[in-house]
């Protein structure tokens, strides 16, 4: 191919909508425009004025798949900026609600979206019924979800816009007595993980770049707490989170991707296991450890595979946590209305999200800032795409080179109903100059 | 009416945070072994590529209407569906993604340039304000309970299930 336009209007197997323009001329890649489709719901501004209580509701409903990752980090923005502490059974409890984001959100993304890619398959529903080893996927994709699905509405009442999780802890208590099936049922999917990173590792998919990776390490892996760190090693104290957010992740993801002056990162599965693999629960590293070896990676095709070996992370430390707490009556902390400035990072299901929140000293939200995973990464998805499309038109069928881009979008799970609240439509060009601007 | 082989389905995603979709890939994990024998997911972008938009028996649509580019959509889906089921308080009632309807002067004077840089409308609809609305799965996000009577209401009537028979598994 010498010339060629390709125009995907929706790509398929992602959250939310998407697309993409090609431009390839006398054999260079003129353009490359990777698309936010959908259209903005203005949450940033719809928050201020409102009750600093019914704000975490409202936040959960930018995105139905991962909403309990927005109603848990700006429920901490928010008890930040009040000087409000939870009890040590509230951290449990969001630890665990966050499992259960991870279990049922990996297993749609890996299940539905990826696996298909493995197999070229149009559909999960496309693997071959006579062929056992293929079709133990299908029964594995819905009773993983189901795990995951059991273990949010156990304790947060839903895995969609959970009502139980409030500023100052949840609303209702899971029964003691219910746990034993929750736990059950978590440790009859475990082989059904240990298949899932078994194919995953196996997978020849590859794409490779040099890329700083950025990601929360607490002393758990527990995706809710500790400082963030990076590849080069620096830290970032939770006191400085702020600073951190308005001089470093805002304008990042604001960036021009020719023109950013320092190096782009990812976020995600991938950067977290990079990262912190050694603090993951030890009977996860124990099983995985074939696996575990092929990291640190920079193959963002490995993303696929560290979202696996983080499901089984919450299962096995899940189980420690229900096996060792037992779950007593109790009500939130009291909210005491109080003039502040509050920041909250936790580790979403496909990287960090962040929350700035100003209140008043009436209890309402004064303004508040959103920074998502998928537009952190937005800048290291279009790159990638621009050297994967240089690296390939001129081999592949127009099919084959559309494949290959759709299962590198795929591996980094972008979420677009996300995005849309706070990306802008962006083109890449060879020789666009433009510059940074101050948030 | 005529027995089908298949019910003819396709899910739309229109301007929500796609929760119901979300519930529906839920409903699949108790529901799947029936529903791959009675439902053909013609045109389902979280679940396939090779969608195809022709006559579908039942279009299950979410999200509320923004632009005029989903106006057009939205008709395009009426005209190729038999029945259209509004799923999601985004679709059946407009709220939450048309709070941009009740914001203040000043608010509306913030955002104007990116409504009229990407082409949006002056107010965001509820699909029944442009279409006509078959069924309505309301909640955000969708009633479990309510979306499943209205598969098996849409199963019964092309008689792939009998009236005492349903496909809960």
């Amino acid at each position: 191919m010498h010339t060629v336009d390709i125009n995907l209007d929706e790509i398929s197997k992602i959250e939310g909508s998407a697309g993409l323009d090609v431009h390839i001329e006398d054999g260079k890649v003129q353009k490359v425009n990777f698309k936010i489709t959908e259209y903005k719901r203005f949450y940033t501004q719809a928050i201020r004025g409102k009750p600093v209580l019914a704000v975490p509701q409202l936040v959960a409903r930018i995105c139905g798949t991962c909403s309990n990752a927005h109603l848990l980090c700006s429920i901490k923005a928010i008890e930040r900026a009040l000087g409000l502490e939870v009890s040590p059974q509230t951290k449990i409890l969001r630890t665990l609600t966050a499992y259960g984001l991870m279990i049922r959100d990996h297993g749609l993304h890996l299940y539905l979206f990826a696996l298909p890619d493995l197999f070229a398959k149009d559909s999960l529903f496309d693997l071959d019924e006579n062929i056992p080893a293929e079709h133990v996927y299908l029964d594995d994709a819905f009773a993983v979800k189901a795990a995951g699905n059991h273990l949010s509405v156990y304790t947060a009442g839903r895995s969609v816009h959970g009502p139980y999780l409030t500023v100052g802890g949840f609303n209702r208590i899971p029964e003691d007595n219910e746990k034993e099936k929750i736990i059950s049922e978590l440790l009859a999917v475990r082989p059904a993980v240990l298949r899932l990173i078994e194919v995953f590792t196996s997978s020849p998919f590859d794409f490779r770049r040099e890329v700083n990776f950025v990601s929360l390490a607490g002393e758990n892996f527990g995706f809710l707490d500790g400082k963030i760190i990076n590849t080069r090693g620096q830290k970032i104290e939770e006191k400085d989170f702020g600073d951190h957010l308005i001089h470093t992740v805002i304008p990042y993801s604001q960036a021009s991707g020719y023109t950013f002056e320092g190096q782009s990162y990812i976020v995600g599965a991938l950067a977290r296991i990079n990262l912190t693999k050694n603090i993951l629960n030890k009977d996860t590293q124990r099983d995985a450890a074939e696996a575990l070896k092929l990291f640190p990676s920079n193959n963002i095709f490995h993303n696929n595979l560290a979202q696996a070996i983080e499901i089984l992370h919450c299962i096995d430390h899940g189980v420690e946590l229900l096996k060792n707490t037992k779950f007593v009556p109790e009500v939130p902390v009291k909210m005491i209305p109080k003039e502040g400035v509050g920041v909250g990072a936790i580790e979403a299901p496909r990287g960090t999200l962040y929350y700035r929140v100003e209140t008043t000293a009436d209890g309402k939200v004064k303004n508040g800032q959103i920074v998502v995973p998928t537009g952190q990464n937005q800048i290291s998805i279009e790159r990638d795409l621009v050297i994967l499309i240089q690296d390939n038109f001129a081999k592949l069928t127009r099919e084959q080179l559309i494949f290959e881009i759709e299962k590198l979008i795929r591996a980094y799970d972008p979420c677009m109903s996300c995005a849309a609240h706070f990306l802008k439509v962006r083109f890449l060009q060879k020789g666009d100059k433009r510059r940074l601007k101050p948030h | 009416m005529e027995t089908l082989k298949k019910l003819k389905i396709g899910w739309f995603t229109f301007t929500c945070c796609e929760d119901s979709a979300i519930v529906f890939t839920e409903l699949l994990n108790d529901h799947y072994k029936e529903w791959i024998k009675l439902i053909d997911f013609r045109h389902v972008r979280i679940l396939r590529t090779a969608n195809v938009l022709d006559n579908l028996d039942v279009a299950f649509v979410e999200g509320a209407i923004s632009s005029y580019v989903q106006e057009e959509k939205l008709k395009e889906i009426r005209n190729k569906s038999k029945y259209l089921v509004a799923v999601g308080s985004c679709a059946v009632i407009g709220t939450p993604s048309n709070q941009r309807n009740f914001f203040d002067q000043a608010t509306n004077e913030e955002i104007k340039p990116i409504l009229s840089n990407f082409s949006y409308k002056e107010k965001v609809s509820k699909l029944g304000e442009i279409v006509t609305v078959d069924a309505i799965v309301p909640g955000c996000p969708m009633d479990e309970k309510i979306f499943l009577g209205v598969v098996n209401h849409y199963l019964r009537e092309y008689g792939l299930l009998g009236e005492e028979e349903n496909a809960h598994g």
